[in-house]
């Protein structure tokens, strides 16, 4: 078996309790993702996945175990490896503008000015934030206009692992549904693989080639890797008349529902844990349980 | 008719009256002493006249003024300068003084920021050190530098840096781990990052000790040239009353209050301008 592009082995993290002892959030957890794909990540809240998406970005250091991208151990932080944080995490003293512009400049230092600002408006434009907005400070944005700063911010980098928490929390329905279309998009022009948290099911069947499934902590696990067996270009509104539509996210909604709390609290001791992968596919009763090998990459419409 | 004012017309209109009040007070109560101007100047130093002896009504004050802002910059011998090149002095001394200190707590105040070794290093000499009157320095610094300009410069200098410092190091140390990230994951250098992000992140919190350090500065430069004497403010006030001038006394009084309100303004200003919202 050769090793997937971003190779997570091992990985542990314990934190203090608070009251002298300590707490594992994970233990030896271990999958992989491969370049150009794109995995969702589900879970209940205080599971773990923002810990595991530091680690990834190189914000945090494991306890214990490595990731690896491209064969290279990752060692801190690096602009191939583009965050949009939980908290949108922007600079309140700059504009909107120089939000991005300040991103675009660390990744293209020999760009001119103008053409820092060019790209940075353009990418701004993706998530609709044009005209005078761009020179508003933070402050003066909705919750939903920062966290499309935010991910301006990250796509303009155009780093080759995206990293997003949760990156559609705060939107309304429609916005979330443009900038889903715009990360498709982008990730589908571009050989970019995508590690993405979210809470919403439907959107996680609507984006991911993958999901992986995180029981509840501490001991949390990866428990599962679920494939999304729809054909891309996929539709929001005519995905859900697919046959596996509806089976894979009834099995979603179970594993939430029932099986993260089952299968919480286990402890590793010392073996890898990696995720079983599950497929879904009900065009073809009788289909083999391997997935297919090549994928076709292409744009959702 | 008040109703229809704001809230800034009614407040100003309100100061007016309460500065006229204050005024004809002050001039209804000054010929009463009258007769303090017939006692020796003996007397008048010993305290033996009226404890209010001499004091100038308001509109001779004014007429001193009107006097001396006419013609701020004359120079006539050690003893007889303008108010003008009194204060200026005293305002070179603060800057100077001010600007040595800036450059030393600044750059140090990151560093006991960012490092906790540092901090804890540091922090036993500041404690014992900022509690210290900078007048106290004054005799060490004379006798040290021997030369009483610098020595002003010097009692500036040591009693403005803590402010600046202490800010500097609280600023920097409380900027948000989530903009360091920002930071980090963008590859930047600790140069970088000091420049990009600590220094606008810690901005409001160390203009506030510069703007706390340059107001003792002002309050301390006065002490510090009744001391030393020469030129300055300070000895300006000093000369006065041994001139038993009081009218100028009471002029460059005022004088202090209004530089130490434009310094403190500009400071006001800069923070304004580095401010943030979350
Ligand atoms: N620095 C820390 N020190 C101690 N405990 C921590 C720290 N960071 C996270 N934790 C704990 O680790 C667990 C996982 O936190 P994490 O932020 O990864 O959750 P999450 O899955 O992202 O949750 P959510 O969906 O609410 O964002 C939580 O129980 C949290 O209390
Ligand atoms: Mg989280």
């Amino acid at each position: 078996m050769t090793r997937p592009y971003l190779s997570i082995e091992q990985l542990t993290q314990r934190f203090p309790d608070g009251q002298g002892g300590e707490m594992t959030v994970f233990e030896d957890a271990s999958f992989g993702i491969e370049k150009g794909e794109f995995v969702c990540i589900l879970g209940h809240s205080g599971c773990g996945k923002s810990t595991i998406m530091n680690i990834l970005a190189g914000l945090a250091e494991p306890t214990s175990g490595v990731v690896k991208m491209d064969g290279f151990e990752v060692s801190g932080p690096s602009l191939d490896r583009g965050v949009v944080f939980q908290n949108y995490s922007l600079l309140p003293w700059l504009s909107t503008l120089k939000n991005v512009t300040f991103g675009v400049k660390a990744r293209y230092p020999s760009w001119s000015r103008a053409k820092v600002e060019e790209h940075a408006r353009a990418y701004l434009a993706k998530v609709g934030l044009e005209g005078d907005v761009v020179h508003r400070k933070p402050s003066q944005l909705s919750g939903g206009m920062r966290q499309r700063v935010s991910i301006a911010r990250a796509f303009a980098n155009q780093p080759k692992l995206l990293l997003l928490d949760e990156p559609f929390g705060a939107l309304d329905a429609l916005t979330r549904g443009t900038i889903q279309d715009e990360l498709i998009k982008v990730w589908g022009d571009t050989e970019q693989t995508v590690f993405m948290i979210t809470h919403d099911i439907d959107e996680a069947i609507l984006l991911a080639d993958r999901i992986l499934l995180m029981t509840n902590g501490p001991f949390a696990r990866v428990a599962e890797s679920v494939e999304i067996t729809i054909p891309r270009p996929r539709n929001r509104t005519q995905i859900v008349e697919h046959p596996n539509y509806y089976a894979i996210r009834n099995h979603l909604v179970q594993f939430l529902g029932h099986r993260s709390k089952e299968l919480a609290g286990q402890q590793s001791g010392g073996a890898a844990q990696s995720p079983e992968p599950v497929r879904i596919d009900k065009t073809k009763p009788d289909a083999d349980p391997e997935p297919e090998g090549a994928r076709l990459r292409a744009v959702n419409e | 008719m008040l109703g229809t004012l704001s809230v800034n017309q009614r407040a100003a209109i309100l100061s007016v009256v309460m500065l006229v009040v204050g005024l004809l007070i002050w001039e209804a109560a000054i010929p009463a002493q009258k007769a303090a101007e017939e006692l020796t100047e003996y007397e008048r130093l010993t305290g033996g006249g009226a404890p209010k002896a001499g004091v100038p009504p308001p509109s001779q004050v004014i007429a001193k003024a009107w006097e001396q802002l006419s013609n701020p910059f004359y120079d006539a011998g050690p003893n007889d300068k303008g108010i003008g090149i009194q204060i200026g002095y005293s305002i070179y001394r603060v800057l100077t003084g001010y600007f040595l200190a800036a450059l030393v707590a600044i750059p140090l105040g990151f560093l006991i920021g960012m490092s906790q070794v540092a901090y804890k290093a540091f922090n036993p000499f500041i404690q014992v050190l900022r509690p210290i009157s900078p007048l106290a320095w004054m005799p060490l610094a004379l006798f040290i530098i021997q030369d009483s300009e610098a020595s002003a410069i010097f009692v500036i200098f040591i009693c403005s840096i803590w402010p600046m410092l202490i800010n500097t190091a609280f600023g920097v140390s409380g900027v948000r781990k989530d903009w360091v990230n920002v930071a980090r994951t963008h590859e930047l250098g600790s140069l970088r990052t000091a420049f990009t992000v600590i220094l606008p992140a810690a901005a409001p919190t160390i203009i506030t000790g510069m703007r706390i350090s340059i107001g003792i500065a002002w309050l301390v430069i006065v002490a510090a040239e009744m001391l030393v004497g020469g030129t300055g403010i300070g000895y300006y006030v000093w000369n006065e009353w041994n001139n038993l001038d009081l009218t100028s006394v009471i002029f460059s009084i005022l004088m202090i209050g209004v530089v130490g309100m434009l310094l403190d303004s500009a400071f006001g200003y800069l923070q304004r301008s580095v401010a943030y919202v979350e």
